[in-house]
């Protein structure tokens, strides 16, 4: 599993290409199929009540009232004078990965902490399984499976214990439960390490093992907040994978992530939080379309270079949008970054770098905020 | 026990036949799941939890009755009111069975309860289930009730070796140990759901100006008759004394009916007071 995740590289991952087709047809789905001949076979018939996740124009939508699982109108915390999460709006469809994208402190714990009824509602309205978090709270947990963003396994239980012990908090059967944390552990590649203390295990293994937690009780609904932050490029990939497996499975999965490269992996739909509001909404493709150019040119000059000057004598003609300075370079988003290159050189501008690239998330939230995701 | 009064799933309380009995519900039932998780664990840790919570008071036990017993005699010397007949040793002893299982409810309802508040986090992994709040206390008190209940057991059985127990009744010592730990653990839970900054430096503040003053000075290892009479009366209202009196009138076939019910409402009182305080910050700190 160390070989690099088939959808790893932007131009493979979009799913809202793929807006009319299946979701076996979705390149990302079959991107991971690769995985499915290893250990996480045995689990694919795992749930079946969630394999019927719509096929079809399963698309960028919001989901309309009937097939919501979570619906959230004018929604927000705040603690004392502090607003957290300031009147936000969302739904979240069955079968879809649903994202929240945000720097740190834009509010998407606090969010996925209300979904999660361990956090009361300030105001506005908020169904999470057709049900009220103030009122069935329990009964709304019953069916979810929460990754939280900081580890909290039982430290003082064995790995199989962890899984165990979480099946009696869900009731689930004895059996049934020694049979699910088998597959689970299988699934997550820690079967090896089942008697093992969990303190020993590296990040990404009790990243692994939480993940398999909350999917004991094999809930309807998957909350991940941060599910890969902290963890080395290889153990991410490897998350990704399983949390992909998931997906094409049909789990609902809601996540926040302030990774621009993770929303785009794995969110069908996301929504772009920055100071407790939602500041836009739709798939990875549609946001790039809607807020930014198709690529972008990124210069850097030497020091002591008056780049305003210089890039502000080039006619690009139509060809630039916008450009943006950063500290340490500055970017032109295009139509055609080549063409953009033709027309510097062409002015006589030799920058003493530049590369051209996608337009990605990164670029809308940069477009959006001013600001950059991870400082 | 207190009885939950709340009505609503919010306050961490079940609901009659409300939503929030979904999965197995109930008053109880859930919170057996935490108490199993507890003894899971205590499989591999009992034998330490021997040495602090039974072989330390009993050692104490035979030093205090037999080296301090002998300087003493039989009734008190020198002015000790020791009820007639006495020996020395079987005054403190129950007087320590008591005072231990004050220490042990407390101790439980410490540390441990942080280290799942902040430090190991288990209660939020918990209350990511169907589980509640109070399903959290449930848990907590019923470890707590199986480790007074195994201590103080083999307390009593200890003292039976001495030929301590004046009769059958003695065994009714055991609930009302039990008891005593109970006036404190609801307490101390309340006050470690408050702490949000480093709990040792609370905790033994309590350690030292609350619990070891009570543990010498509530008739444990003298009778409270000694004490200057403003703080005899102090003493009435603690809920060691109480539960010191109420153990050793038992044990010694000493109990007067109420007069030991008196005691055991006072110790009732504790408990539930400590019930609602505990009730309501641990789900003041969690749901938020």
């Amino acid at each position: 599993m160390t070989s690099s995740f088939p959808g790893a590289a932007p131009e493979t991952v979009d799913p809202a290409a793929t807006e009319n087709g299946s979701s076996a047809a979705d390149p990302a789905a079959s991107a991971a199929d690769p995985a499915s001949q290893g250990p996480g076979t045995a689990s694919t018939d795992r749930a079946p009540g969630h394999a019927a996740a719509p096929s079809a124009a399963r698309g960028p939508a919001p989901p309309s009232d009937d097939d919501a699982l979570i619906r959230a109108r004018g929604l927000t915390k705040r603690f004392g004078d502090f607003t957290a999460v300031d009147g936000v709006d969302f739904d979240v469809a069955t079968g879809e990965a649903f994202g929240f994208l945000g720097p740190n402190g834009a509010g998407k714990t606090s969010t996925m902490r209300m979904i999660g009824c361990v956090s009361p509602v300030t105001e506005g309205s908020l169904r999470v399984l057709g049900l009220d978090p103030a009122t069935d709270g329990a009964r709304i947990r019953a069916q979810l499976g929460v990754v939280p963003q900081q580890d909290n396994l039982d430290t003082e239980l064995t790995v199989l214990e962890n899984l165990l012990i979480y099946a009696r908090y869900f009731e689930v059967p004895r059996a049934e439960a020694n049979r699910r944390a088998k597959e689970l552990l299988e699934f997550v590649q820690l079967a090896d390490r089942s008697d093992s203390q969990v303190e020993p295990l590296s990040g990404g293994m009790k990243r692994r093992l939480t993940i398999a937690r909350a999917l004991i009780a094999d809930p309807t609904l998957v909350l991940l907040d941060e599910p890969t932050t902290g963890l080395d490029p290889q153990a991410r990939h490897l998350l990704w994978e399983r949390l992909y497996q998931l997906k094409r499975q049909g789990s609902t999965l809601v996540l926040t992530t302030h990774y621009m490269d993770e929303a785009e992996q794995l969110c069908d739909r996301l929504v772009v939080m920055d100071n407790a509001k939602i500041v836009a909404e739709g798939s990875p493709r549609q946001l790039i379309d809607e807020h930014v150019s198709k690529e972008v040119l990124e210069l850097r000059f030497d020091d002591g270079v008056d780049v305003d000057a210089v890039i502000g004598g080039v006619d690009f003609g139509q060809l630039v949008e916008r450009t943006e300075q950063r500290p340490d370079r500055i970017l032109l988003y295009t139509a055609d970054g080549e063409a953009a290159v033709e027309r510097l050189h062409a002015a006589g501008v030799h920058p003493e770098s530049s590369l051209i690239r996608r337009a990605t998330l990164e670029d809308v939230f940069l477009r959006l905020t001013g600001r950059t995701l991870v400082d | 026990m207190a009885v939950a009064t709340g009505p609503i799933d919010q306050r961490g309380i079940p609901t009659p036949g409300g939503g929030a009995s979904a999965g197995a519900g109930g008053l109880i039932g859930p919170g057996l799941r935490i108490l199993q998780r507890h003894l899971w664990v205590y499989r591999r840790t009992w034998r330490g939890s021997i040495f602090t919570s039974f072989l330390n008071p009993v050692l104490f036990m035979i030093a205090m009755g037999f080296g301090v017993g002998s300087l003493i005699g039989p009734g008190g010397g020198a002015g000790v009111v020791i009820p007639a007949g006495l020996t020395y040793l079987a005054f403190i002893a129950p007087g320590l069975m008591a005072g231990g299982a004050m220490q042990t409810a407390t101790f439980e309802s410490s540390f441990p309860i942080s280290a799942r508040i902040m430090w190991w986090r288990n209660y939020e992994a918990m209350l990511a289930t169907p589980l509640r709040t109070w399903d959290l206390l449930v848990g907590e008190f019923g470890w707590i009730g199986f480790r007074l209940l195994t201590t103080a057991t083999a307390f009593l059985i200890v003292m039976f070796i001495f030929g301590i127990p004046s009769g059958p009744l003695a065994i009714l010592a055991i609930p009302a140990a039990m008891l005593t730990g109970f006036a404190f653990s609801p307490i101390m839970i309340s006050i470690a759901a408050r702490i949000t900054g480093d709990p040792a430096a609370t905790y033994s503040m309590i350690f030292r100006f609350v619990i070891m003053p009570l543990f010498l000075f509530s008739g444990t290892f003298f009778p409270i008759e000694r004490l200057p009479e403003v703080l005899q009366v102090v003493a009435w209202v603690t809920p060691l004394y109480n539960g010191v009196a109420l153990t050793r009138d038992l044990v010694l076939g000493l109990a007067d009916p109420l007069i030991s019910l008196a005691h055991l409402a006072i110790l009732l009182v504790y408990a539930s007071i400590g019930l609602y305080l505990a009730r309501r910050n641990l789900y003041r700190r969690m749901v938020v």
